[in-house]
């Protein structure tokens, strides 16, 4: 059924993504392609993969973003551009455009943890589900003619084969610089809630209506290096050699 | 509705899943493989796994993508076409063997110079080496050369260890952690869990590179220096830290060479050496008594400035003096070097006020008595936590040696090395200049049909342990260990085919090579080098270089030119080991090793190249490889990974030693070893005693340990060389005042970068060429996502990196009219390439930027020849040349560092002009003829859907 | 996005199919007529067409039944039920008109009702998505259903005039009307979709825009993906004007002019009849143009994760 769930669901599980340490190492991106290529759904296909046109099915990428402060705000820092690596990948919208459009029921939204998932036996391959998302999360499998999208590794984290340590999705599980969290975002004592409410963390495209659960948390303001108070201080005698070494001869009399 | 009834929540991932050690760079991180219906289902990071704990990079989660590549070698193939063409026909192995037997054993009966063995992207140095010492060559080496052999060297001289792999930031302790260059290839995990680390923690993280990409990305402070330029903010820093007093002189006093006295003879074959006593015992001048004592007298108070009277009349002055009145001159101001470095005055005394704060206010204390060399016993351990890391950023470049030697002494000034909170050193380092060999290639050291002497590979000591023959002549292929290079530590790949093409200073028969890609990535001025593999004797019509011998997994460009092609496994077919006589994998805290197996087998007629190199060396009747009878020693190279041993009870691998497996280190082969390996994930690790795990160089328990372990069979402890006197024996032999005496020629670069303490002088490219016509820097930085060259193959890497931008900073963007998609000219004093720019403003505003190694030859790596990285993806080689531009002086010096023969790829200046537009980089080459079967759609694990 | 020959033939075809069936069911024609019986066909046949045309780019046609299920929500859906029930009626009506001579009045009323029900739902489809600027406006619908009533009754008269109907008058004189209410509809769609200050941008989709102003510097993998080359489609903005006066000179003014001739007294039926079919052919290739536009402007908001305002200014 495609009509969102009526109430809230009473879990939001969903990926935190911080910012300020992602290296964009696309680790996550290729474990993503790795684990969902032999497992939810039909393969996560390539086509040309060895040739001129190579392109291919993935569920997360990580774009390279760069920014020119335009004030001074980022002191220290203004005029001096900054690159951002940005995962994304599906946001698990409470109000999921995606969802509401699909005309036969494969878009839905699980009542009980609030995932996004497709359901590709029912999928038409219309495509509008990608058309209504805002953020790019939906991709056509071109081989199968299905949408595929972020499952949050559905297979993963709800597995009892895994060990309880390992059932997280394949993309937190293998970020190298712990840059991705994932939990319940409904429960404000999850320590992804915490993380979110500390760090002020951001949804984004807000404007578009779709309450993403998925947060980001923005990179840390920059401390400045060449603020006028961090200075040395100037030494009690002369600059010159002669100086430092009267300075060593009284410092080794102390050893 | 119960929407979890639509999904199978609780599916089994696997058969089975077999722990081996990834192989998609040298990081080396554990891995899960899972196996399922005899295929890789998934592959992912091993949990317990020491080095990466876990994650997994895009490289290593792509290993499926790598070992199941169409580009991957099928069988022994010779070549039938001319090189270059790509054709060749399969032959069996047998055959292949027999031919590479005859090659080979005609060269060793007759010259065996005549071999060059040169390995790049080997994981097995110790085998390789071992294999060319028995052969008797003198022309061995792996690929460090053209890699990061500068910082590795300069590390080693003066700490006795170096970042690289060698040591490793104090993740969990550090304040203030400071990065120089680009560092995201090597270690790369354990670097990205780091710096993670030290973010979350609210540790301020620095880094010192024109380009802010990679790590330097989510740096708190980016410094965007100009390239080449490191040495000079370094010495500006230590000259701030010095000027406000911030060093630690208790730290100095005792752990360094800053107290030795420096024997103040002009002009004499001794000045600026160590004074020594007859036991050749360095010499202080002690404060109480006014003696002068050797260095390590109990109780001594040395003195750190002076000037002393040495019982032989000449006068002698401590070293610290020395290094005090070098920086602190005004030449190193902040203001002075501003300019230079492209680094405001204010932001080098804000990081230098940093250092200070963070080493001498914020200082850490591990409550772990621990008693020292002399005996003297610590309560506990001062951490000053600042650390450092640093790679071919600042290694690639003609004075990267001197740049590398400055930031360890700014570590060691600031009394950060190896404790809590700093750069700490990872067994088996530190380990003192003096405990590594000497370099063995002179004409004493081979014969026919003999062994050679020694390890090929080391530190000289001096001048006279240059391989070089009466006149001063190279004895070795690549110039290593000559007038030209005296401590290239690593060897000089980059120069071999090129001399060997020139005959100089001799030919060669057999050029044998494995995983180096010399005709393409890993050569500079790739169209020359393609020209010199091509190029025949007019007499003859045979090749210069007469045989080529190549071993890889993947059909690279270096394929194409072999004559004898010996295809490799892939990193989940073999057997390997990490080992701590190679490039170890340990910890600051822990000593460890690892194996890789066979987790699948080969579908191909291939065989892994260390049981390849067993069977030829058996063949060649080497010893060590064949008993006397001819007979092989050794079944493949897991046999040989346990039974042999380089010293008694010292083998490749050091856990699970001992008849039951129960010793550590030290102790007799185990037929059992590598099962237990492999039920123990395929790694080893032994904790080193908590006492033992900081101050290293100069820790009783440490070095201790170290001998239990078998690094050394006597405690070694390092004293930190900040004055260098090796390097200033060279600088004596330069002068002409010292034996052996520096050929003329080479005396004036020998006077600029053989400095005993660290120097700053600009990069010899810059320094050769009008600065003018060339105004800007040309660099790559490595992507994270892609190992060299190593990944185009890979279906899913490619699409990341398919193709590779120019990137160049928006000011010169404005000035030449460039906009984003423009094709532009790039143009430098060797040659030019057309290439699509992008725009940038995140990068030093004189230096263009794009990824290293993404440009590839049509045809190859078994990608259509159409592929962007063939058509749209470039290489910056074709702008670099191995010689500098001539001077005037009739040489056309080496494009290396002076002191070790490091490429110095990273001193290239370019200009640039806008081109007509167009539809691919230039220059191109033929497409190479290449049948590799590359389906056009890939649908991996479809069978498992659901 | 990218304009899909497949969709805009679809809306082309169908927009005027269910135009024409929505002024075949006022009954204005006369039902004995032969052309009045070929109009029935045409009708259904361009509305048969344009839902076949539909479903070549579906990923897996032969689910497409399923699209039937979620008209509670998807306008997909409620446009393909629409489209379902309007055939009844349709067919009924077209039966009733082409074997029994007569207009069937409840069925034809129905028919013309439904008719424009489905055009609506097919311009919700695009005008429900906040993702699309462009679309999301009343203006869509709007633009939709008058396109479709001038364009149907332009077809109408052809059709009047062919059978020599007395409407056919009648039919162009509104038609004139319509076609100018629906072309200024839509350029004030278009002024709309020009002067637009974008819901979302760089700085709003990535959350960065407190540091500064967002510009992409490297795509996640360097060729094109499914969402680069379904959303990012681009085309140069004199390009699009050009397109535009072209489509507004086939798809309004010649067929205007040409109905205005064939209101001018004295011309022969014949010819009348061929000026207007000439009209129907020229309105129906500025159609095509107007629907190729109507893609190949809207502007994606994914596009602000893949340098689409960089792009948007460097193509000025």
């Amino acid at each position: 059924m495609t009509s969102l769930p009526a109430l809230p669901t009473p879990k939001k599980l969903g990926l935190v993504i911080d910012l300020d340490v992602c290296v964009g190492c696309h680790a996550c991106v290729v474990s993503c392609k790795e684990w969902n290529t032999g497992g939810y759904g039909s393969a996560l296909s390539d086509q040309q993969p060895y040739g001129a046109d190579v392109s291919g099915a993935w569920l997360n990428r990580i774009h390279t973003f760069e920014i020119m402060p335009e004030s001074g705000e980022v002191v220290g820092e203004a005029g001096e551009a900054r690159i951002v690596h940005f995962p994304k990948s599906c946001l698990h919208c409470e109000e999921a455009p995606c969802v509401t459009v699909c005309p036969t029921g494969a878009s839905y939204k699980r009542l009980d943890d609030g995932i996004v998932l497709v359901d590709e036996e029912k999928c038409i391959g219309c495509g509008l589900c990608a058309w209504a998302c805002p953020y790019g999360a939906r991709e056509m499998d071109l081989a199968a003619g299905v949408m595929k999208k972020c499952t949050l590794c559905i297979d993963r984290i709800y597995n009892e084969t895994l060990e309880e340590v390992d059932r997280v999705p394949a993309c937190v599980r293998t970020c190298p610089s712990n840059a991705r969290h994932f939990g319940d975002l409904a429960d404000p004592d999850s320590d992804v809630s915490r993380m979110v409410a500390v760090r002020g963390g951001i949804d984004l495209m807000p404007e578009q209506g779709t309450r993403p659960v998925n947060k980001y948390l923005p990179p840390r303001p920059r401390k400045p290096l060449a603020a006028g108070t961090s200075s040395l201080p100037k030494a009690e005698n002369t600059d010159d050699a002669k100086g430092f070494l009267a300075w060593l001869d009284g410092m080794l009399d102390r050893i | 509705m119960l929407s979890g009834s639509r999904v199978e929540l609780s599916r089994p991932v696997s058969d089975e899943i077999r722990k081996t050690t990834c192989y998609m760079c040298a990081c080396r991180c554990g891995i899960d493989v899972h196996l399922k219906d005899g295929k890789i289902r998934y592959i992912e990071g091993n949990r317990d796994h020491p080095v990466n704990r876990g994650v997994l990079c895009a490289k290593g989660s792509a290993g499926i993508m790598q070992h199941y590549a169409p580009a991957r070698l099928k069988a022994p193939m010779l070549r039938t076409g001319p090189r270059g063409s790509g054709e060749f026909r399969e032959i069996s192995w047998d055959e292949a063997l027999s031919l590479a037997t005859d090659w080979l054993g005609d060269v060793r009966r007759t010259d065996p110079r005549k071999l060059a063995f040169f390995t790049g992207r080997d994981q097995s140095q110790s085998l390789t080496g071992y294999w060319a010492q028995q052969f008797g060559t003198p022309n061995y080496a792996a690929h460090g050369g053209f890699c990061s052999v500068n910082m590795a060297a300069a590390g080693i001289m003066t700490l006795g260890g170096a970042f690289w792999e060698f040591g490793s930031p104090d993740w969990d302790r550090t304040k203030l952690f400071i990065l120089f260059g680009v560092a995201e290839d090597h270690d790369s995990n354990p670097i990205k869990i780091g710096i993670s680390k030290v973010k979350q923690r609210g540790a301020r993280f620095v880094s010192v590179n024109p380009v802010r990409t990679g790590y330097s990305a989510i740096a708190d402070n980016w410094i965007g220096i100009r390239p080449g330029t490191d040495g000079l903010l370094i010495l500006a820093l230590v000259h701030e830290l010095l000027k406000a007093r911030k060093i630690d002189v208790d730290y100095i006093v005792r752990y360094s060479n800053a107290s030795w006295l420096v024997i103040d003879a002009p002009g004499s074959a001794d000045h600026g050496l160590f004074a020594r006593d007859g036991e050749g015992r360095p010499q202080i001048h002690e404060t109480v008594t006014g003696l002068i004592v050797p260095h390590g007298t109990r109780g001594a108070r040395p003195a750190l400035s002076g000037r002393f009277t040495l019982p032989d009349g000449r006068f002698a002055i401590p070293s610290f003096q020395l290094l005090a009145e070098e920086y602190l001159d005004p030449k190193y101001a902040p203001e002075t070097v501003a300019a230079e470095t492209g680094v405001p005055a204010e932001t080098i005394r804000g990081l230098a006020a940093e250092i200070a704060r963070v080493a001498f206010e914020q200082v850490i204390e591990v409550p772990q008595p621990w008693t020292d060399m002399n005996g003297e016993r610590h309560d506990s351990f001062i951490g000053r936590p600042v650390s450092f890391h640093a790679m071919r950023g600042i290694s690639a470049h003609s004075n990267g040696f001197q740049t590398a030697r400055a930031l360890h002494m700014l570590q060691v000034l600031i009394g950060a090395v190896d404790c809590p909170g700093a750069f700490r050193f990872e067994p088996p380092y530190p380990k003192p200049v003096d405990e590594h060999p000497k370099p063995h290639g002179r004409a004493e050291h081979f014969g026919s049909s003999q062994p050679l002497s020694g390890p090929h590979l080391g530190f000289p000591r001096g001048p006279e342990d240059l391989l070089v023959d009466e006149e001063g002549r190279p004895t070795r292929i690549d110039k290593a260990f000559s007038w030209e290079a005296p401590i290239a530590a690593h060897g000089l790949m980059h120069m071999v085919i090129a001399n060997a093409h020139a005959g100089d200073p001799y030919p060669v028969d057999v050029l044998f090579l494995y995983m180096a890609n010399m005709a393409w990535n890993s050569s500079m001025n790739t169209a020359g080098v393609i020209r010199m593999l091509e190029d025949k004797e007019l007499e003859t019509g045979e090749y210069r270089i007469p045989k080529i011998i190549y071993s890889d997994a993947y059909y690279s460009e270096m394929v194409a030119y072999a004559d004898l092609v010996l295809p490799d496994t892939t990193y989940l077919e073999r057997y390997d080991c990490i080992s701590l006589l190679d490039r170890p994998i340990t910890e600051p805290d822990a000593v460890q090793d690892a194996i890789r197996w066979p987790v699948v087998e080969p579908d191909r007629d291939v065989r892994a190249f260390q049981s390849v190199l067993l069977d030829l060396g058996a063949r060649l009747r080497l010893p060590g490889f064949a008993d006397h009878l001819g007979k092989p020693l050794y079944r493949d190279y897991a046999d040989y990974i346990v039974r042999h041993e380089r010293r008694p009870g010292i083998g490749p691998l050091a856990g699970f030693r001992g008849s039951e497996g129960e010793k550590t280190g030290r102790g007799a082969a185990n037929p059992d070893q590598l099962r237990r390996y492999i039920e123990n994930g395929s790694f080893f690790s032994a904790h080193i005693p908590p006492e033992a795990q900081f101050m290293k160089h100069a820790n009783r328990a440490y070095q201790d340990f170290a001998v239990r372990m078998g690094f050394f069979d006597t405690p070694q402890p390092v004293i930190f060389q900040l004055y260098s006197e090796i390097l200033q024996k060279f600088w004596l032999s330069a002068e002409g005042v010292r034996e052996p005496v520096a050929p003329e020629a080479h005396r004036e670069r020998i006077l600029k970068a053989f400095t005993p303490l660290p120097s700053w002088y600009r990069p010899l490219e810059e320094d050769g060429i009008d600065r003018a016509a060339f105004p800007y820097h040309a660099i790559t930085q490595r992507p994270m996502a892609m190992y060299h060259s190593w990944g185009s193959m890979n279906a899913w890497l490619r699409q990341i990196h398919t193709s590779n931008p120019l990137y160049v900073p928006g000011v010169i963007c404005d000035e030449v009219g460039l906009q984003d998609g423009d094709w532009a000219w790039v143009i430098s004093h060797h040659g030019r390439i057309k290439v699509q720019i992008a725009r940038s403003d995140a990068v030093n505003r004189d230096t263009m930027w794009t990824w290293n190694a993404i440009g590839k030859r049509g045809g190859t790596w078994g990608l259509d020849p159409g592929a962007p990285e063939a058509r749209k993806g470039f290489l910056v080689n074709h702008l670099i040349h191995e010689l500098l531009p001539p001077k005037g002086d009739g040489m056309r010096w080496s494009n290396s560092d002076p002191v070790t023969g490091q490429a110095a790829w990273y001193d290239l200046r370019v200009r640039i002009e806008k081109a007509e537009p167009g539809e691919a980089s230039e220059p191109r080459f033929p497409s190479i003829a290449n049948d590799a079967e590359a389906p056009n759609e890939l649908r991996y694990g479809q069978e498992w859907s659901q | 996005m990218h304009p899909a020959f497949s969709i805009i033939v679809f809306t082309t075809a169908s927009g005027m199919g269910y135009g024409l069936a929505t002024v075949l069911g006022l009954g204005l024609l006369d039902p004995a007529a032969l052309s009045t019986k070929l109009a029935h066909v045409l009708a259904l046949g361009l509305i048969g067409a344009g839902l076949v045309s539909s479903t070549l780019h579906l990923g897996n046609p032969q689910r497409a039944w399923r699209a039937f299920s979620q008209w509670k929500s998807s306008w997909l859906s409620r446009e393909g039920v629409m489209a379902v029930v309007a055939f009844v009626p349709l067919c009924i009506s077209a039966w009733s008109v082409i074997f029994e001579d007569a207009c069937l009045d409840w069925a034809g009323l129905i028919g013309s009702g439904l008719s424009l029900l489905t055009v609506y739902c097919t311009a919700m489809i695009y005008a429900s998505l906040r993702s699309v600027d462009a679309w999301h406006t009343r203006l869509t619908p709007a633009c939709y259903l008058l396109f479709a009533l001038a364009g149907g009754t332009l077809f109408a008269s052809f059709f009047a005039s062919a059978g020599e109907s007395s409407a056919a008058h009648g039919l162009s004189a509104t038609a004139i009307a319509l076609l100018i209410a629906a072309w200024v509809v839509k350029i004030r769609w278009r002024r709309r979709l020009k002067n637009l200050t974008p819901l979302s941008n760089p700085e709003s989709a990535t959350g960065l825009g407190a540091i500064g102003r967002v510009r992409l510097l490297e795509r996640p993998h360097m060729t094109e993906n499914y969402l680069t080359r379904e959303m990012g489609f681009r085309i140069a903005r004199k390009h699009a004007e050009k397109l535009f006066r072209l489509a507004l000179i086939f798809g309004g003014a010649v067929p205007i002019v040409l109905m205005v001739l064939c209101l001018l007294p004295g011309l022969s039926g014949g010819l009348t009849a061929l000026l207007l079919f000439v009209a129907v052919l020229s309105h129906a290739l500025g159609i095509l143009l107007e629907r190729w536009l109507f893609f190949a402007e809207a502007r994606h908001a994914v596009m602000n994760y893949y340098g689409g305002r960089e792009q948007d200014l460097r193509a000025v």
